[in-house]
């Protein structure tokens, strides 16, 4: 029972603060909604037996990424944005649209959820250590080795990407010494 | 799961291994030796040594890392294809580079990364390595379109393209997620063996994923409706990139695409009916906008649309022989569209280009071998005999006409018919009209005049002597470990 309260209180919370994380104007605040949001899906992640997961979620995603992302704001000294997003009758109707799409999928993956049998596993037929560091090393240097590998070359790429594009080129040096 | 499939066994990818430790090498050695020509010498180098390891692969299917890796007919037909696409995108972009002042060995760095990507996009059977494949591809594909900084449409397309890919990569992940809640697996053999069984009990969410997959994938290969970033970015981007663009990550999709949907929701007859649509818009949107356009990379970006759409007309087909239809049309499309791109390039590097069809007005005159050539590209990618875009073309056709897809052939027809139209102004252009002003000429060195030979060539040779390139395309298939 109680762990059902804790449910719902935690999912409540990941879904207002979804919802008001984007229905801010000031990116600050949006920002620290988003981490509200992340801190309520991580104790679903613990609630689920993944413990490892709801705790890199908080190291990673709310502790890490996120403070980068209030220092950027803060530097690049964001304001709030003036106008909201209205694009007039063909932009609503384009998001209704939408929106309808994503809710009709929602709704056949709770249906599909809630028909198969195969998904509706309980903790009791988890492996003996599930959630923790351990399986999720084996798994990531023995089955999920090349993608881990992959990973790497594809940040390698990103940053030869960013470097090449922030850095002044010849051009900019020689009007510099003039 | 057998033994064999599950070993850690990176002598599988050695050609994306060369490739992608001497792009690292060529990263390091480019910023003490400050002579470009030797770091383009030396990545076109590595590359070839590349497709010599890939080519060493043929015939000798294996899989590796539990099953997330197919060495296959397939996939080495495919590396062929990324790595000639690479190659002759160096040679060709070096005159540019230099022209407008851009010049950096990063370039071809870029481009060894992003075939690396597309190899492992053909070479995969797991969807979370072909999701990285996609990643490790378009990251330095968004870089390259945006490469002239000094150019305000460079970094627009750029940006534009980097926006809409990370929107294509969600819907991808998404998908991913879906198929994955449905059928507890990311490998698409598990997937195809037990079709019938995951269908029965989760249709709905089967459906939903393999949708998003298809949407992501028709972003990166510009099929309509999800075409509307390729004229703007491929007009903004480099001469020489978009032409890369045209070939590559188009080929790439492709080869993602069938084997994902050919393969390992090969049973997924559902989803027939959505790639007709597809195909019939696809090819319709591309070639009626062409014919109103007056800039040639514009019109040849609409161009690459109908041509992904002629591709679609194979994935709606299914099955083997389609496959291998596709793969002979994008071999072929290789050839004419690179050397297309490879000539606008040329002449966009003179002073003053705008690549306006008015632009070439009197081509012939100062140039005539070049107006040549610049025509037999045009009348390849219009699909006229002799050339090997007839053969691709009738390859497709035959195939779909075989497997009972005649209304769709007929509108695939009509389609290249009206083609004819706008890839023929540009030969007209060229020949027949006279400009006010006189011709300025255009100089290319070596590098150019190998990317010409070899797109001549391989237009002329797949087109007047097809069997034994037929024959090859009919071997490339998927092996199912």
């Amino acid at each position: 029972m109680l762990e059902v309260i804790i449910f719902y209180i935690s999912a409540l919370i990941a879904i207002g603060g979804a919802v008001m994380m984007i229905a801010q104007r000031n990116p600050v605040a949006s920002v620290l909604y988003l981490i509200l949001s992340l801190v309520a899906q991580a104790v679903l992640y613990i609630q689920l037996e993944a413990l490892f997961v709801g705790a890199l979620l908080i190291i990673v995603y709310a502790g890490a990424i996120l403070v980068l992302f209030l220092f950027v704001i803060m530097l690049l000294n964001l304001r709030g944005e003036k106008f909201g997003y209205d694009q007039g009758k063909v932009g609503v109707a384009t998001k209704l649209i939408f929106s309808l799409v994503l809710i009709f999928e929602l709704a056949a993956v709770v249906h599909t959820v809630s028909r198969s049998t195969n998904l509706a596993r309980t903790s009791e037929h988890l492996n003996p250590g599930f959630g923790s560091v351990p399986p999720v090393a084996e798994l990531l240097y023995t089955k999920y080795l090349l993608p881990f590998e992959l990973t790497s070359i594809l940040l390698l790429v990103a940053i030869i990407g960013a470097v090449l594009m922030a850095r002044r080129d010849r051009a900019d040096k020689e009007k510099e010494m003039t | 799961m057998d033994i064999r499939s599950a070993a850690i066994d990176f002598g599988l990818l050695t050609p994306h291994l060369v490739i992608a430790v001497a792009a690292m090498a060529i990263l390091l050695l480019g910023n003490m030796v400050r002579n470009r020509g030797l770091m383009t010498v030396l990545s076109v180098g590595a590359m070839a040594v590349g497709m010599i390891y890939g080519v060493m692969q043929w015939a000798a299917p294996q899989s590796g890392f539990y099953g997330m890796v197919a060495i296959d007919n397939f996939s080495v037909f495919f590396s062929i294809i990324f790595i000639s696409t690479g190659i002759m995108a160096i040679l060709m972009s070096r005159d540019y580079l230099v022209a407008k002042n851009i010049d950096s060995h990063e370039y071809n760095v870029l481009i060894m990364f992003a075939t690396v990507g597309m190899m492992l996009m053909a070479s995969s059977t797991d969807l979370l390595v072909i999701f990285l494949g996609l990643e490790i591809m378009s990251v330095p594909l968004y870089v390259m379109a945006g490469m002239a900084r000094r150019d305000n449409f460079s970094g627009e397309s750029g940006i534009k393209y980097f926006i809409i890919g990370a929107f294509a990569s969600g819907f991808l992940v998404y998908g991913i997620a879906l198929i994955y809640g449905a059928t507890g697996t990311t490998d698409l053999r598990r997937i195809l063996a037990d079709f019938t069984f995951l269908k029965m009990q989760s249709e709905m969410l089967l459906y939903s994923g393999a949708i998003m997959v298809l949407a992501a994938f028709s972003f990166k290969v510009a099929v309509v409706p999800f075409h509307m970033w390729v004229p703007d970015v491929y007009e903004g981007a480099p001469t020489p990139v978009t032409g890369y663009f045209s070939v590559g990550p188009k080929a790439a999709g492709f080869a993602a695409l069938f084997r994902i949907f050919v393969f390992g929701f090969g049973q997924f007859s559902d989803l027939t009916m959505v790639f007709w649509i597809l195909a019939v818009l696809t090819m319709t949107v591309g070639n009626i906008l062409a014919i109103f356009q007056n800039n040639i990379k514009r019109m040849l970006a609409y161009s690459s649309i109908a041509h992904a759409g002629y591709v679609m007309v194979a994935l709606t087909t299914g099955g083997q022989g389609a496959v291998s239809s596709a793969v002979y049309y994008l071999a072929a499309y290789m050839f004419f569209n690179l050397g297309a791109f490879a000539i606008i390039t040329m002449i966009d590097c003179r002073t003053g280009s705008n690549n306006q069809i008015d632009g070439i007005k009197g081509l012939s005159g100062r140039h005539p071998y070049l107006a040549s050539v610049l025509t037999l590209f045009m009348f390849a990618l219009a699909g006229f005999p002799p050339t090997a875009g007839f053969m691709g073309k009738f390859f497709i056709f035959s195939e779909a006409i075989k497997n009972g897809y005649v209304w769709l052939t007929v509108i695939a027809i009509l389609n290249s018919l009206i083609s004819v139209y706008y890839y023929l102004r540009v030969v007209v252009a060229a020949f027949f009209m006279k400009s006010d002003k006189d011709f300025l000429p255009v100089t290319y060195r070596p590098a150019m005049f190998i990317v010409l030979l070899i797109t001549v060539a391989g237009t002329l040779v797949l087109g007047v002597i097809p069997q034994i390139w037929v024959e090859l395309a009919r071997l490339s298939m998927f092996s199912i470990f």
